[in-house]
């Protein structure tokens, strides 16, 4: 459906976006993803054909953007950052010149009201645009990007300034158009991401870093495997804490022990991490039915996108601060217990990013 | 073409402009009616159509300022050039739009022309080739505000801007004059087009002079093309 060949963009001498190729299959709802200027809008400002490109070739639905315009235009619906609403027209007057703009051919009333119904606007259609709050600008925005029924949906950061239940909602919706359309959706909102999109591109100045599912992502960027322990020492003090950390740092296969929060008095989780090809379950657990310990949890847990997100986009440093410090983790794991549930919100996101920044600078 | 043009036409009377455009051609036309024509005594309409080139060429300007300054400024350019619609149709759309909101104010002159005949003889040779005259300049100056508008994302700018090259244009005429190598001379009176409008209001049917004011037209709304163009590669 959609296939990028070697794109690249450069500013003067800044390189915006070097050397990306991807396709993208018929009904696949793929997802950009990347920090603040990584090149997620000047790659879909390429794809729509708002912007050229450097060097490089794309093809939608077999039409090139730059050779065939129209007709490859014809097939995206796009929704940029900024939805290009004229201010001062009704949502009616609007959604009708998009409809001629895009000589559509579909039956005018019937085809503007399913897309007004779709997209939740039918009770604002007669309001001018510039007396609708956020959220409904960025519905019509999605509805004018619907109108002609386009194979294809680019959707720049189409949940950016909603309030959470209209996150969702809009999410829900995409993730229905996603079963007739092929969308490109765009975000630095993890969450977001994992929840909505079959396969994952992760852009990271200018270049793509990981392209898969979340899960695929995970497993080739890192052989690191988790878990986190709760274990109960005879004292409940915290020498318990730090022998239990000693005794299971002594068994084969473990990469790094840490005490983590104090869950219950002088309960201790402890996060355990593996070389990944040991399977250390059953040496720990002898070990605490030697010691008269109890286990009361066991959890495996992977990489989620965020840590990977963080891996990829903090590059280098962050590796070296992992393994010169390694048993200075950087805080990252509380914030993955928070924010781990697909409705966090986007300032969790964020200071999620931050606090994890802190952590790592320690 | 037709979605952009319809949209044009409906912002300019949404936004007050097309009215203060209208309200202000009429006053400074209805002035240099009564002054020049009516109370002259003559039914010659020449002297109207002398005076309003200058008003032209400070109104022009108002029609075509936000034309592509404001697109570019609220991003609605965005939507504009990833529809599939080619450039030409972009900007031929806004162009024709402005231009049938100057026809719609030249044609004033019929209802001046309706007083006259209650007066006397309505000269209609005169009066229908300065009509003719007035919108071959309207179809070159507003060319040139719409291209002047697609150079900045600020409409005051434009307005400003697009003022003084249409002033420059019209005191061209005495540059030219200035001018002793003959053969310069020659080139630049070719190119005034004061001297041209004037022919037309004596009277005078000249083809070239129409070829002229189209060239020109043709020539500017080719170069907002370019600029839109360009755009997209910088």
């Amino acid at each position: 459906m959609i296939e990028v060949k070697n794109l690249t963009k450069r500013y003067g001498d800044k390189l915006a976006v070097n050397n990306i190729s991807f396709k993208v299959e018929k009904g696949e709802i793929l997802g950009f993803l990347g920090p603040n200027g990584a090149g997620k809008s000047t790659t879909m400002n390429m794809l729509t054909g708002y912007i050229s490109s450097t060097s490089g070739q794309i093809l939608i639905n077999g039409a090139d953007i730059l050779d065939e315009p129209r007709k490859a235009k014809s097939n995206i619906g796009y929704l940029p950052e900024i939805p290009p609403l004229y201010v001062d027209m009704t949502v009616d007057g609007y959604l009708n010149f998009v409809y001629d703009l895009k000589k559509c051919k579909l039956p005018r009333k019937a085809h503007l009201k399913d897309v007004c119904d779709l997209c939740k606007i039918s009770h604002v259609r007669t309001r001018l645009i510039k007396n609708l709050s956020k959220g409904y600008r960025q519905r019509v925005g999605l509805a004018q990007a619907l109108i002609n029924n386009p194979p294809v949906l680019i959707l720049d950061e189409p949940t950016v300034g909603l309030d959470p239940s209209q996150i969702i909602e809009i999410r829900t919706l995409i993730k229905k158009l996603g079963k007739r359309h092929t969308v490109i959706l765009s975000s630095h909102i993890l969450p977001e991401i994992q929840a909505v999109c079959d396969r994952i591109i992760i852009i990271n100045k200018g270049v793509v870093a990981a392209d898969g599912t979340a899960d695929e992502i995970a497993s080739n960027i890192t052989n690191e495997h988790k878990m986190t322990l709760r274990i109960e020492g005879p004292t409940h003090t915290i020498s318990d804490k730090n022998a239990i950390v000693d005794a299971i740092r002594a068994l084969d296969g473990i990469k790094y022990v840490r005490a983590d929060m104090e869950r219950e008095k002088g309960i201790y989780d402890f996060d355990v991490e593996t070389d990944g090809k040991t399977d250390v379950r059953r040496a720990i657990n002898a070990l605490c039915k030697e010691k008269g310990w109890n286990i009361l949890m066991l959890q495996l847990s992977d990489l989620t996108l965020e840590d990977i997100f963080l891996k990829i986009t903090m590059g280098e440093q962050a590796a070296v601060s992992d393994s010169s410090k390694s048993k200075e983790r950087p805080k990252i794991n509380f914030v993955v217990a928070d924010t781990d549930s697909t409705d966090a919100s986007e300032e969790d996101a964020a200071e999620g990013e931050d606090s994890a920044e802190e952590g790592g600078d320690q | 073409m037709g979605a952009i043009y319809r949209r044009e036409m409906g912002a300019f009377f949404t936004s007050g402009l097309a009215y203060v455009f209208l309200a202000v051609f009429y006053a400074f036309s209805g002035y240099y009616f009564y002054n020049t024509v009516l109370l002259s005594g003559y039914t010659d309409t020449s002297p109207l159509f002398k005076n309003m080139f200058r008003i032209v060429l400070f109104l022009i300007p108002i029609l075509t300022m936000r034309l592509l300054s404001e697109e570019k400024k609220n991003r609605t350019d965005q939507g504009l050039l990833t529809a599939p619609v080619g450039l030409w149709e972009i900007v031929l759309g806004k162009y024709f739009a402005a231009l049938t909101i100057y026809i719609v104010a030249e044609s004033i002159v019929f209802i001046y022309a309706f007083i006259l005949g209650y007066l006397g003889t309505v000269v209609w040779a005169t009066l229908l080739g300065n009509y003719f005259a007035m919108l071959l300049l309207g179809t070159a100056f507003i060319a040139v505000g719409v291209f002047i508008s697609s150079l900045t994302e600020n409409q005051m700018t434009a307005a400003v801007f697009s003022m003084a090259v249409l002033w420059f244009i019209y005191l061209f005429d005495s540059f030219s004059e200035k001018i002793t190598w003959e053969w310069l001379n020659k080139i630049t009176s070719e190119l005034s087009f004061y001297t041209r409008y004037i022919e037309f209001t004596r009277g005078v049917f000249n083809l070239t002079s129409v070829l002229f004011y189209l060239s020109t037209a043709f020539l500017f709304n080719f170069f907002t093309v370019r600029v839109l163009e360009k755009r997209r590669w910088s």
